[in-house]
């Protein structure tokens, strides 16, 4: 551990970190991105979700549907994980020690997963099914703990 | 006025009650985000469908007629969270300059979008993809502002 908090203070020090600290502008400006970002990747694989599940979105088949919408939510997530990792690098020690931080992570590790699994084990439609409402839980209880860290960082 | 307005709504006991539980304002804040992603996943290809550059398959009236009740239905659970959130901090939004400039792009982009929906037949132009991009966005980054801006 003492590893770690060594890696969160050379991350806290870099120029980067400190620009975004230091700048009344920056870290709101950063975070307007990184909020337009999630809202793009949940707003967009949330259509492909409620497809899954048989609600909404039925003018095209699930094929269709994700050739056309997941290239953007991807785009979005790398957006995201960019402006993410600045607004971590801010104050890294406080968010690596916060607890909807280290949750959010979780979900985050068990959306791939989810979607991963989607991937390979191929569209069965119960299997589908299943997939879309873990996928959705997921964005859900994503978006509900990175606001949660806003009101609960030290 | 505004202030006056403020005091005495922060002194209902509805705000009262609101302010006592304090889960009430981050969950109802997510809820709000969560309507925002869909919307803003409506307007994406909403917008890129009338500038020509996404989804081209489809007529404009087809892709719209999918879109639009999410961006219509989205706003209205928007408008709902969105009240709750002023009456539980009156003060935070209702004299906060942020929130000023996101109820006024709001009110224009209900009307843009009320206007695409009119020319639908007609095929609305392109510069329409381009303004609902634009000012979805607008409302959005006012929005986020309106933490880094509070007067009171």
């Amino acid at each position: 551990m003492v590893f770690v908090q060594d890696m969160l203070l050379w991350l806290q020090d870099t120029d980067v970190a400190t620009a975004i600290r230091e700048s009344d502008l920056l870290f709101p400006a950063v975070e307007t991105v990184h909020v337009l970002a999630i809202a793009l990747v949940v707003g967009t694989i949330a259509q492909v979700d409620l497809r899954l599940l048989g609600f909404g979105f039925r003018g095209r088949t699930v094929a269709e549907l994700t050739r056309a919408v997941l290239p953007w939510t991807l785009g979005s997530f790398l957006l995201a994980s960019v402006t993410g990792a600045l607004l971590f690098a801010s104050n890294p020690v406080h968010y690596f020690a916060n607890g909807p931080f280290r949750l959010k992570f979780l979900l985050l590790l068990l959306a791939g997963g989810n979607a991963a699994l989607f991937h390979l084990l191929g569209r069965r439609p119960v299997a589908a099914r299943l997939s879309g409402a873990v996928s959705l839980c997921c964005w859900v209880a994503i978006i509900a703990s990175g606001r949660w860290i806003g009101f609960t960082l030290q | 006025m505004i202030p006056a307005f403020c005091n005495w709504l922060a002194e209902t006991r509805i705000s009262a009650a609101l302010g006592r539980v304090e889960w009430v304002v981050p969950g109802v804040q997510s809820v709000h985000l969560l309507l925002i992603a869909a919307v803003m996943g409506a307007v994406l290809f909403l917008g890129l469908r009338l500038l020509g550059l996404h989804g081209t398959a489809e007529s404009v009236a087809v892709a719209a007629r999918r879109l639009l009740p999410v961006i219509w239905g989205g706003v209205a659970g928007l408008g709902a969270t969105g009240a709750v959130l002023i009456v539980a901090e009156p003060a935070r939004e209702l004299t906060n300059p942020a929130f000023g400039c996101k109820m006024l792009l709001l009110g224009l982009m209900l009307l843009v979008t009320l206007h695409v929906q009119r020319q639908l037949s007609r095929a609305p132009g392109r510069v329409w993809g381009a303004v609902t991009l634009i000012g979805w966005v607008g409302i959005l980054a006012a929005g986020r502002w309106i933490a880094y801006t509070q007067v009171l």
